[in-house]
């Protein structure tokens, strides 16, 4: 995509042409910040690489030669929508590097008075900030905010869109499981390339349509050779999500799914978002749970993973949360690890009007 | 007023089924007299005329469109019936229906009126099209011999659906007996809640919720089921905005069992598709949204096979605050009337070689036809002297910031159009010259 005020679509001759989505970026809009976070789409491999490796660095780092890293940087966390692990997470991230944060949400504040995306954006920079957490209700809202403010963003959930940090800290947990606590210095995690994953499906189960846990990592997992199961009933996964990208397949037959799977995603029903749709919980527990018998029936093995937060008794029940193939804590742990990263190459990066803006794949 | 001496031009009428060089002259806000090359040259000096050399120029009705936004009254930061129509002379249009959504609803006789006054200071005749409903809420309906008296001339409500089937009917009976089209927003609002785009994978991957194809096409499926129990010759439906494959394929039905069902395509829905969005690009939002491929080609079928009976721009302008937002929570539109000329030439002649007398018709003579404006649309003996003369070959770029109107929501900004626009001329006098 363009990025100056250049575009002339070129002419084409025939009825199905495919110039039809060609545009330039409107003149208030004209870079995206380097260090943003907006979607995974938007990292190259080599950009995961680099925030895998920035990961273990960070992690293993003296803590107090850590916090002078960044020391005194300016991090705003804006948050739109309630959240316990993500916004503890990024925070607890940016303390450890040093920065100074600042929680702005919604309620308590001149959101509640009306106040515009850009213009809180804009009085966030003005104080100040040097890079924002974004999380917000309506999907593509980060970049909006990187649009109009120039700063890195890093997406920390958009309405039912993406949620990067989230995808790469599943990455890191399956990486981590598949190659051991220790793994051999010719084959740390964090290299990685598109055959990392290969012969790895992974089975994303429940709300996919309300998730942007699902998107992230359908997005990301299959550039790294890893097929994507996508499993849940008609309302909550459309047929054609499958339209989603490469490597990405439905089945609607949980045990069929948990069958072919090596890594299983369990996904809250997101009560909050159904909006009239009509859903029969009994029906769908019958169906799309994970319990102990039907996991050692259908994948004894199986890594489970889950984003939080679990409904216990509703997608999980607690054998299989508590068990000992369950990462749900070590997940956890994996997002601050990759959260300091994402703030390192924030606060790293250099604005740019660059081609690289925006960093896309 | 002065008389107006076109001369040297190309003229294209196509209710007269002119295409060739011919002189035209203008006086007392009509068209006097059409000839050949030289032919008037000693009456208009006798009158002494104003010269207009119209070389290497197409000369064509002014053009006519019949679905416009102006927001007056109600909401003039966005746009004015002056600042519209003035975008409407620049983009070569004399004639604009005006969508009865302003604050208030244009539901009476009184706002109607108003609409069309002096005062309004247009340069373009403004049409209004008045609530189908009142206040469109979809439930009683307006007083249709009223309205059409005060000059309406068709109801709609447009921006939400008719959507009762009792409602609708009504409607359509009604205005079959004083004689109005009604204009259907086709969009069954309960497939397309808290929705901003098509339907689709697209929408799937940028986690929007998807308006379906179905929402648009079950509308007008319905709404010809309910025109063909009326068995009245008189009913006429006209779909606005037709945007998908599906409810083209309803009204092609129709038109062949002899059914007096019309429908309209905006150029948008002939140029783009929802790829367009991009990075949540609010400027690619609108109701009905950009569609798919398949969608888009069947729209440009319908255009060149003449399915389709006009193209109108559902010119919706917004301020840049209202765009920039999130884009579930941006206003639907785009500006059009600027641009509406261009993209034809450019989609339709230029790339699927649709003749520039099918073009001009689907501007001019066919909208007007359509909705009965007596005189427009086209340039023999005694019409309106609604003129625009444009440059078929020559490239213009068009820039949102300076355009005529007072909005800057279009996604073509930047875009190069053949087909500059030389002059407009509305009821004889000239609303837009930008000859160099």
């Amino acid at each position: 995509m363009g990025l100056l005020a250049t575009n002339n679509m070129p002419v084409d001759k025939k009825v199905n042409g495919k110039n039809t989505g060609e545009k330039k970026l409107s003149p208030r809009h004209p870079f995206i910040h380097p260090g943003s976070a907006l979607s995974v789409t938007h990292f190259t491999l080599e950009d995961v690489r680099h925030i895998l490796e920035q990961a273990t660095k960070l992690e293993s780092m003296n803590i107090e030669r850590r916090a002078r890293l960044y020391a005194k940087r300016r991090v705003a966390l804006l948050f739109y929508e309630s959240s316990t692990r993500t916004r503890t997470s990024f925070e607890l991230a940016a303390k450890s590097l040093g920065a100074d944060t600042v929680l702005v949400s919604a309620l308590s504040s001149s959101i509640e008075k009306g106040e515009s995306l850009k213009d809180t954006g804009i009085t966030l920079r003005a104080l100040g900030a040097e890079c924002i957490i974004l999380r917000h209700p309506n999907s593509g809202a980060p970049y909006l905010l990187a649009q109009t403010t120039g700063l890195p963003i890093l997406n920390a959930g958009d309405g039912i869109h993406e949620h990067p940090s989230q995808a790469l800290l599943d990455l890191r947990t399956i990486l981590t499981r598949l190659r051991g606590k220790r793994p051999p210095k010719s084959n740390p995690i964090e290299k990685i390339n598109e055959r990392t994953l290969r012969g790895v499906t992974v089975a994303i189960v429940g709300d996919i349509l309300h998730s942007r846990v699902a998107r992230s990592n359908a997005l990301l997992l299959p550039r790294l050779g890893a097929q994507v199961i996508l499993c849940g009933p008609e309302p909550l996964l459309p047929s054609y999500a499958a339209g989603i990208g490469p490597g990405v397949e439905i089945e609607r037959d949980f045990e069929r799914a948990l069958a072919k799977s090596q890594v299983v995603m369990m996904l809250r029903i997101q009560k909050e978002r159904l909006a009239g749709l009509q859903l029969d919980l009994d029906d769908y527990t019958q169906r799309y749970q994970l319990h102990l018998d039907r996991f050692l029936a259908h994948a004894p093995d199986a890594l489970v993973m889950h984003p939080g937060p679990m409904i216990r008794g509703l997608e999980i029940t607690s054998e299989i949360a508590d068990g000992a193939n369950s990462a749900v804590a070590e997940q956890v742990r994996h997002g601050t690890a990759i959260r300091m990263a994402l703030l390192a190459r924030a606060l790293d990066a250099k604005p740019s009007r660059s081609k690289s803006a925006g960093g896309r794949a | 007023m002065k008389s107006i001496f076109i001369h040297g031009g190309h003229l294209i009428d196509p209710a007269a089924g002119v295409d060739a060089k011919c002189d035209l002259l203008l006086r007392d806000g009509r068209v006097v007299a059409v000839d050949l090359p030289g032919k008037l040259n000693a009456l208009a000096k006798k009158e002494k005329a104003l010269n207009v050399d119209a070389s290497g120029m197409v000369v064509a009705p002014g053009l006519v469109d019949i679905h416009v936004h102006l927001r007056e009254p109600g909401q003039s930061y966005k746009e004015t019936i002056a600042s519209g129509t003035l975008a409407a002379a620049a983009g070569g249009f004399t004639s604009v229906c005006a969508m009865p959504n302003t604050i208030p609803v244009n539901d009476s006789a009184e706002i109607t009126r108003w609409m069309q006054a002096p005062e309004r200071n247009a340069s373009a005749r403004v049409f209004p099209i008045a609530a189908a409903t009142y206040g469109s809420t979809g439930e009683i309906i307006t007083d249709y011999q009223t309205l059409k008296a005060a000059g309406a001339v068709a109801v709609s409500d447009d921006g939400k659906p008719v959507l009762r089937d009792d409602a609708m009917l009504e409607c359509l009976k009604a205005a079959a007996q004083v004689g109005l089209p009604v204009i259907q927003h086709a969009e069954d609002t309960r497939l397309t809640q808290g929705a901003s785009m098509n339907s689709g994978p697209l929408a799937f991957r940028l986690g929007l919720r998807g308006m379906p194809a179905e929402a648009e096409s079950g509308i007008v499926q319905r709404d010809i089921e309910l025109l063909k129990s009326i068995g009245d010759s008189r009913a006429h439906l006209h779909v606005a905005h037709l945007s998908t494959a599906g409810a083209l394929e309803a009204v092609r039905r129709a038109k062949r069992v002899g059914l007096h069902v019309t429908c309209e395509v905006a150029p948008h829905h002939f140029a783009l598709t929802e790829q367009a969005i991009g990075d949540y690009d609010t400027h690619a939002k609108m109701n009905p949204p950009l569609r798919n491929d398949e969608d888009r080609v069947a729209l440009i079928e319908g255009l060149l096979d003449g399915m389709v009976d006009a193209i109108a721009t559902d010119h919706a302008p917004h301020a840049i605050h209202e765009k920039e937002q999130e884009f579930e929570r941006a206003p639907n539109g785009i500006t059009g009337l600027e641009t509406a000329l261009g993209l034809s030439l450019r989609v339709l002649h230029e790339q699927h070689g649709m003749p520039l007398a099918q073009i001009i018709a689907l501007l001019s003579s066919r909208p007007a036809a359509l909705l009965r404006l007596e005189g427009r649309g086209q340039l023999s003996l005694g019409s309106h002297a609604d003129v625009v003369l444009f440059e078929p070959k020559k490239t213009w770029r068009f820039h949102a910031a300076q355009s005529k109107s007072k909005s800057r929501n279009s996604p073509f900004d930047g875009w190069t159009f053949p087909g500059r626009v030389g002059m407009t001329i509305s009821e004889g006098k000239i609303v837009c010259d930008a000859r160099q």
